[in-house]
């Protein structure tokens, strides 16, 4: 009954997220094929890196009107600069103009994102449905997992008389019912894992607020009260600044005065480590967004590593094309699963039903 | 084919969760190999969840032969 009831509400979403996220699992491959993965002019020799100001001014003057919201260094390619433009620093996600400019020459490279993927991934995340539609995806997932948990304690009585792996082929009906079996009983911790980092993915909103409520009150308390900054402190500096306070780290990226990430009063520099755990966990230092002075830097809370360490669980990024293609195959594994216990439920029913028929008109005449 | 099987399993929670379960554990040592250790853990986690998809192959090869 749980297993029934949690998958059938359940389906069609699912189907949703695992036809959705086959492609972005490749969003990498797929945007640099379509042009939406700007790549670095080739370094000429001698050339030297320029400030980040002059990106900074010069990704400005590309989008007149608008504000800087973040700077992001590319992990894979050191000489992409990213700049996230907005109509206000607080300005609707939806509305972010990301673009790509080169560290040596500050040319503007292209816009970053968008085209089919991002169509891919609004669906994934939210269904174009906002925050809303992110928690409800959420909560669709967790019935997923609800449908693995106790897919295993139904798994018991159904194939108890049979060897693992038994795949018959009497009726279509059996043969799917032993693909459904199989494909469950090996895709299950992969399953759960994805499925749980997706839950814990769809509380990123809220984990983020609850930080700026508790952490990031308490980190700026100096400041309550004082109006937000007027001139900003020279972003080269407030860099500097940021990485003398954590020495053995490197900049992720750069969060502006009043964007969610942060305070209204203070850049937020969030440092990295270089492995592919220490690159996840984020280091935020805060800045005084007038003096570029170092205010405070704290680790994040447990709750912040959690999510961020979930992320590459979920997305299969971290370990080179091959883990994404098994990534794809299992995921293609799901499907099959989902979709064929859809259809072992449709036939049930179905067959109940004819029974019902076929049954009553005996069943009347005792009555 | 399937009646054999049928007898030959005798319904313990070893024969009937014993596969399952390794695999379980294997795939959960690859999904964290590649996150802990660059290089070794990365070509581990390939071997490691690619066992589901080399045992599923398997025991579809299996079938058709029988």
């Amino acid at each position: 009954m749980v297993h029934t009831w949690s998958s059938l509400i359940s389906t069609l979403f699912l189907l949703l997220l695992c036809i959705t996220g086959l492609p972005l699992i490749f969003h990498h491959e797929i945007d640099e094929l379509l042009g939406y993965d700007p790549k670095p002019e080739v370094v000429q020799p001698g050339a030297v890196k320029r400030s980040i100001d002059e990106i900074a001014r010069t990704a400005l003057a590309n989008d007149p009107g608008r504000v800087l919201q973040y700077i992001l260094w590319d992990k894979d390619e050191p000489n992409n600069i990213i700049a996230f433009t907005n109509n206000k620093v607080d300005g609707d996600p939806d509305a972010a103009t990301l673009r790509a400019y080169d560290a040596h020459t500050a040319k503007p490279l292209g816009s970053v994102g968008g085209g089919p993927m991002l169509i891919f991934l609004k669906l994934h995340v939210d269904m174009f449905a906002g925050q809303p539609g992110k928690l409800f995806l959420g909560a669709m997932g967790f019935l997923f997992l609800v449908a693995i948990i106790s897919g295993v304690v139904l798994y018991w009585p159904f194939t108890r008389r049979l060897s693992f792996g038994t795949l018959r082929d009497k009726s279509r009906r059996i043969a799917w019912f032993d693909w459904h079996n199989l494909l469950g009983a090996v895709t299950i911790a992969w399953a759960l894992v994805v499925g749980a980092t997706g839950v814990i993915n769809t509380l990123a909103e809220v984990m983020l607020s609850q930080w700026k409520a508790n952490e990031l009150t308490d980190m700026v308390k100096p400041y309550a009260g004082k109006p937000p900054p007027v001139h900003l402190a020279s972003l080269d500096k407030t860099l500097e600044n940021a990485r003398k306070t954590a020495p053995d780290m490197t900049v992720s990226f750069v969060a502006f005065p009043g964007t969610p990430f942060t305070s209204s009063h203070h850049f937020a520099v969030f440092m990295r480590g270089d492995t592919p755990l220490t690159s996840r966990l984020l280091k935020p230092v805060l800045l005084d967004g007038e003096t570029g002075e170092v205010s405070d830097a704290r680790d994040l809370p447990i709750y912040l590593k959690a999510l961020l360490v979930s992320q590459p669980l979920h997305f299969g990024d971290y370990g080179g094309m091959p883990l994404k293609i098994i990534w794809a195959l299992l995921d293609v594994m799901t499907i099959v699963v989902i979709g064929s216990g859809l259809y072992l439920w449709v036939v049930k029913r179905r067959k109940h039903r004819s029974h019902a028929i076929v049954v009553q008109p005996s069943l009347q005449p005792s009555r | 084919m399937t009646d054999t099987r049928k007898l030959r399993s005798s319904g313990n929670w070893r024969t009937v969760y014993g596969g399952p379960l390794l695999i379980g554990v294997l795939s959960t040592a690859g999904l964290l190999s590649a996150l802990l250790y660059e290089g070794l853990g990365r070509y581990f986690s390939w071997l490691a969840l690619g066992a589901p998809i080399v045992l599923t192959a398997w025991f579809y090869a299996r079938r058709r032969r029988a």
